[in-house]
């Protein structure tokens, strides 16, 4: 898990992290992703616990930014920002001057606009690569990262990219550790008050709590009884199956074996 | 005058009412209208004939047909064995004044019923808008999808050249970028799915300096709802060009074609990728949750070499998956149970040996797209749902494909040792 290279120990590493929302309850709390990416960012440095820098802009009063210094970190920097300012470019600045290697976020936010943007704008910005759902960072040497990425279905692809680059952390990391109170209380908010702009697109947007959507409906297009009592009682069948009924084993298996290799599911 | 007094005269004919109602009159047929079984009497209430109502089947008993010449139809379809495909209007775009871009997914090289939803969207925001548009659907790799037509395509840009068959996302930004330079579309549709189409929406969106909206569901060309702060939020916004749309965001296309007409780009940009893709890892196909897994290979009654069927499970990289009867005789854990009572399957391929399939099964694998059958019986309902089905002893056919599947992956290996040399 950790990485075994001599490159690690001179690693720099910076997460931003965002305040969750839980999804029931609505209360705040670490959201789920980003102490994904913290975790990670913990087990990357962890011989090296200099290399970790947890970035949030925001409010420093926030209280869950405690719980993910309650999860070992010395400090967290804030750069407080006005709550309708733009963070991008903030943000932007802030990672060039720290000289981050690896940043880590969230795929997306569970509060606030929650668009997935912030990562991709700030590759934009820095032009860096971006890794889209990270599910681990296996291993960095000679300043190449080979890194997990998490696919549907339970699927995993490796990629290698060249530092510094940024990655968007998915729910298939390993989980984050418990935050514990005491160090969680006693971690430094290192604030730095940062102009900027402010976010004029989003003033004209109107938020609302979310409404449940209406369900697709089922309309049968039948004219005739005949029709709607077909359609309400047919079967899923496929049309036109092919049946290989006097045929050998050994060529219905190829049969068989040609249409897994058609759908490339053979790996 | 003279004229007009005429035509209002109701003239009568006494002899020839007095055929018309008498039915056994040899001049009978000459005065009734035989051909009409519902007419207009002299005072302009339609009149009935019971007598001219229905025909006179082939054993000689009267039939009166009452689906209104539906039932004719019902009985030929019943006999010929499928129902006759309908040919849809099509829908033609001779000279668009603009383009509306949708950037499919195109899992296994098919539309998903995600991207279906989108282009279902797209038609949406063309008949809003003034002036004849076009969808213009951009897809990537080898394709197998068959009905671009009928899922709303009317301009298809299908790139599948061997440098985006592998996960090149850089690549296809480039791609994207020709595209806007090229055809400028009004708006660029994503679907917002964890198939590659949100990542590609948001590397066009940062690209283009835009700000999209993610998870939209209600979108017309002037406002968009979409879903904020993981889906806790709704907000209400102008809509903007680039769009990542929610899965059922709008009606799928089912009652036009389209002419889904090739098009191509006049130059195609290579970039040098950042990321370098190293293949897919392998991962443990039983670890894989049934519900989620792609590939499963499921077993039933028919199975009576059990070693066998795991040996084979193993070789052919599937989920193991399990029919009731297998579950409850013991042979299976309950967790891998297929169906109404187990779990509903999505995969792609689902390989059933010795599964005959009762109803609730068939429900559990209703997504499922390609179905294989192995069984002894060729009447069974899996049979009538596969798209190949091997009629035959399970346990000989399995053996075979075992040792096929080995010869193609060590075929492959030496392959792969041959390039990499």
């Amino acid at each position: 898990m950790q990485p075994n290279s001599s490159q690690s120990h001179n690693l720099n590493i910076a997460t931003l992290v965002s305040v969750g929302k839980h999804p029931q309850s609505g209360r705040v709390r670490r959201a789920d992703q980003d102490s994904r990416a913290v975790e990670l960012g913990l087990r990357l440095t962890a011989d090296n616990p200099a290399g970790l820098t947890v970035l949030h802009a925001g409010d420093p009063a926030e209280p869950s930014l405690r719980s993910y210094a309650g999860m070992g970190l010395a400090a967290i920097k804030v750069l407080q920002l006005d709550p309708a300012a733009d963070a991008v470019a903030p943000l932007g600045e802030q990672l060039q001057q720290c000289g981050a290697d690896i940043v880590l976020t969230g795929v997306r936010a569970e509060s606030g606009e929650g668009s997935g943007m912030l990562p991709y704008q700030l590759a934009e910005k820095l032009g860096w690569p971006i890794v889209p759902r990270v599910a681990d960072i296996v291993a960095v040497q000679e300043g190449v990262a080979e890194v997990l990425q998490a696919l549907p279905r339970g699927q995993r692809r490796a990629i290698k990219v060249r530092l510094p680059f940024i990655a968007s952390i998915d729910t298939a990391a390993p989980a984050a550790r418990q935050s514990a109170f005491g160090p969680a209380q006693r971690a430094e908010m290192r604030v730095s008050v940062i102009p900027a702009e402010t976010d004029t697109v989003r003033q004209s947007w109107d938020e609302a709590v979310a409404k449940k959507r209406p369900k697709r409906l089922k309309v049968i297009k039948a004219k005739t009884a005949a029709e709607r009592f077909k359609a309400a009682t047919a079967k899923s069948q496929s049309e036109g199956g092919r049946i290989m009924k006097q045929e050998a084993v050994d060529e219905q298996a190829q049969a068989i074996l040609d249409l897994l290799i058609e759908e490339g599911v053979l790996r | 005058m003279s004229s007009h007094d005429a035509l209002d005269i109701l003239r009568r004919d006494p002899r020839a009412e007095w055929i018309a109602r008498n039915r056994l009159h040899p001049l009978h047929g000459a005065v009734v209208d035989n051909d009409m079984a519902e007419q207009r009497g002299p005072s302009g209430l339609l009149r009935k004939n019971p007598h001219r109502i229905g025909f006179i089947g082939p054993n000689g008993i009267k039939r009166i047909d009452r689906l209104k010449g539906n039932a004719a139809a019902s009985v030929k379809g019943r006999r010929s064995g499928a129902a006759q495909a309908v040919q849809l209007p099509l829908h033609r775009v001779e000279n668009p004044d603009f383009y509306i871009a949708v950037v499919a997914d195109m899992v296994g090289g098919r539309l998903t019923s995600h991207d279906k939803d989108v282009l279902g969207q797209a038609h949406k925001l063309v008949a809003a808008m003034a002036g004849e548009g076009a969808v213009l659907t951009v897809c990537f790799g080898a394709s197998k999808e068959a009905h671009f037509d009928t899922a709303g395509v009317d301009r298809l840009l299908l790139l599948d050249d061997e440098i985006y068959d592998d996960y090149c996302p850089e690549q296809q930004l480039a791609a994207l970028q020709q595209v806007e330079a090229e055809y400028q579309p009004q708006y660029w549709l994503f679907p917002d799915s964890v198939n590659g189409g949100t990542d590609l929406g948001s590397r066009l969106a940062a690209r283009l300096h835009q700000r999209p909206a993610v998870q939209a569901w209600q979108v017309d060309h002037q406002t968009t709802v979409c879903r904020g702060a993981g889906g806790t939020v709704d907000i209400t916004r102008e809509t903007p060009r680039v769009l990542m749309l929610a899965e059922e965001c709008a009606d799928q296309i089912d009652a036009s074609r389209h002419e889904a007409l090739s098009v191509t780009l006049t130059a195609l940009p290579t970039v040098i990728a950042q990321l370098q893709n190293q293949g897919p890892v392998a991962v443990d196909p039983n670890a894989v949750a049934l519900a989620e897994a792609e590939f499963i290979l499921s077993a039933g009654n028919g199975i009576h070499d059990w070693e066998q069927f795991h040996t084979a499970a193993a070789v052919l990289g599937a989920t193991e998956g399990a029919s009731r009867v297998a579950v409850d005789d013991g042979f299976m854990p309950r967790f891998r149970q297929v169906g109404a009572t187990g779990t509903w399957v999505t995969a792609r391929v689902y390989l059933a040996v010795g599964i005959s399939g009762a109803i609730q099964h068939m429900q559990g694998i209703g997504q499922c797209d390609k179905v294989i059958a192995i069984n002894t019986d060729a009447g069974c309902d899996m049979v009538k749902r596969a798209s190949l089905s091997a009629i035959g002893d399970s346990e000989a056919i399995l053996g075979e494909l075992i040792k096929r599947v080995q010869a193609y992956r060590a075929q492959l290996s030496v392959a792969g040792d041959q390039d990499a040399a």
